[in-house]
């Protein structure tokens, strides 16, 4: 019997969104998906391109919160590029990339809103704003990790940040040749789009969680196959990597605290 | 040049670019020269951080040109996010990826540059003066046009210059610095220190001169001339200061406080000699 807890569950799902890729900048933005991306390639995608978070590609596993030029220690660390914003721009719209972004709002199209919550012109709660979802998500594959699915999950999305596929497949063709939103990885199950009209599916659900527990936190209607695979369980190997290489310090633990 | 010499050379309603990204070296004595004079009705241009912040919560701004404000350590940056909810600026929000191409787009003197960033998203919703442009070629592609920034005056901060105005970085990251120097009419730059041109490549590589005088009006030296924000390796984000800063965003006695200790100070350098003597120690060298 496996002892993983629900965060390492969560992470080995989410690294999952990497398999295939094969050799791209792997881009997820904060520490559990950054810890995901990295057990993703330290385990089974060995050709992903990784950052320190900064403005470095990295090779080796680090533990999360390392970066290079850190006073308190980069040692061993081993540079293979530079990328700073720029050239992380560039790199974004040649489509060598996959990002990981949160979400406050996402909907069955995959439409996600970290913006703001009400009316954009003056909100009730101006959040992170657009930042650079609009120019990812329109250019290269995008998952999202959403560590609270029943506040997350949404009717409708007040803002739209990243688009989703009703939006996009509203554009002109072929604007939106390169827009794929891989998956969403939520505390309860995964979730895809690969359905006919490209709405949300029910692709796993965490051991332990039922598909009504997924389906009390989700306020749409929701793609359920018939039979819904449990997510798998973490390899010893995944085990060893998060908690005494990636992670020692349970940094992934503090996503599950709200 | 002073900072004050700089503002000096600013008026009522100009367009203001400002270089950094989120409180990465921002020149925030610059900036709080801004602050001490009458300056007002100003639109910002920016990678946004504490520059934002402050110039919001002082109310100088009239309208914002922006990827994004954020702290980078606290992520939502407090004084911004007033200003958003009350409505009390214009907000002109971009892709952080389409703001680079305003930015490139002033500094070849082309009205706009293509992208795919912004379609089917709320940044063309929201910014109805936002217009597409279809590709003249077979593929006929719809495209955000983002028009160019035109910009009066930029205001950057580097770690090393000369006096003739060229700027060097020595940090892990330019960011848009070259850009917002090209793209305005003028521009004036800060630095941690002024050395002797046939210094510069003992401080860095030839690859870290990256701003030229021909895209500079003024020098100013402010050594630690980005605090609060991180300006590498020269000095880290002073974390503690920051969040006291951000604080004040919750309590109007707070921030009245915190303008009188740290804003209503007449010069660069009485801002270090207090900073010097903070109980808790400043981190800016």
């Amino acid at each position: 019997m496996s002892d993983a807890t629900i965060d390492e569950i969560c992470l080995v799902a989410l690294a999952e969104a990497f398999r295939g890729d094969g050799e791209l900048l792997c881009h997820p933005m904060g520490p559990f998906p950054v810890a995901a991306g990295r057990l993703a390639r330290a385990s089974f995608e060995p050709d992903l391109m990784l950052t320190d978070t900064i403005a470095y590609a990295v090779v080796g596993t680090l533990p999360l919160g390392t970066t290079v030029g850190d006073p308190s220690g980069d040692e061993g660390i081993v540079v293979e590029g530079y990328l700073p914003f720029r050239t992380v721009f560039d790199q974004a719209w040649s489509g060598h990339r996959h990002v990981v972004m949160g979400a406050s709002q996402i909907d069955r199209h995959g439409n996600q809103n970290f913006a703001a919550i009400g009316d954009y012109r003056q909100p009730k709660a101006q959040l992170l704003g657009l930042r650079g979802a609009p120019g990812n998500v329109i250019n290269h594959t995008t998952s999202y990790w959403i560590p609270n699915q029943a506040r997350t999950f949404a009717e409708s999305v007040d803002v739209v940040s990243g688009p989703g596929y009703d939006r996009v497949a509203a554009l002109p063709e072929p604007s939106g040749r390169f827009h794929e939103i891989r998956r969403v990885v939520t505390e309860l199950a995964a979730y895809d789009f690969e359905t006919p009209d490209h709405t949300m599916r029910l692709r796993s659900v965490h051991p332990g969680v039922s598909v009504d527990d997924v389906l009390a936190a989700t306020p749409f209607e929701l793609a359920v196959p018939h039979e819904v695979p449990a997510s798998r369980l973490p390899t010893d190997e995944e085990l060893h990597l998060i908690r005494n290489v990636i992670d020692p310090t349970g940094i992934r633990k503090h996503e599950f605290r709200s | 040049m002073t900072e004050d010499d700089v503002v000096a050379e600013l008026s009522d309603g100009m367009t203001i670019g400002i270089g950094g990204w989120g409180s990465r070296r921002k020149p925030m004595s610059l900036v709080r020269a801004i602050l001490r004079s009458g300056l007002k009705d100003l639109h910002v241009v920016s990678y946004g951080g504490p520059d934002v912040g402050l110039l919001c919560a002082a109310g100088r701004v009239r309208r914002l040109t922006y990827g994004f404000v954020s702290l980078d350590s606290i992520p939502l940056e407090p004084h911004f996010r007033i200003a958003r909810q009350t409505g009390s600026v214009e907000a002109r929000e971009f892709d952080e990826g389409a703001f680079y191409l305003g930015l490139l787009a002033a500094t070849h003197r082309v009205p706009f540059y293509p992208t795919r960033a912004g379609l089917g998203s709320d940044m063309l919703t929201y910014n109805p003066d936002l217009k597409t442009v279809t590709s003249p070629y077979d593929d006929g592609t719809e495209l955000v046009a983002v028009p160019a920034f035109e910009i009066d005056v930029s205001l950057v901060h580097m770690n090393r210059a000369d006096a003739a105005g060229n700027g060097q970085f020595l940090g892990p990251d330019l960011y848009f610095d070259d850009l917002f120097a090209m793209a305005a009419k003028r521009t004036f730059m800060s630095c941690e220190r002024l050395v002797a041109t046939e210094d510069l490549l003992r401080e860095g590589s030839v690859h870290t001169l990256k701003i030229p005088r021909l895209h500079t009006d003024g020098v100013v030296e402010a050594s630690g001339g980005a605090h609060f924000t991180e300006c590498l390796p020269d000095y880290g984000r002073d974390e503690a200061f920051q969040r006291e800063y951000a604080a004040t965003a919750r309590d109007p006695e707070a921030w009245a406080r915190f303008q009188a200790d740290w804003l209503d100070l007449p010069s660069h350098d009485e801002y270090r000699a207090r900073l010097a003597g903070r109980a808790d120690g400043g981190e800016a060298t």
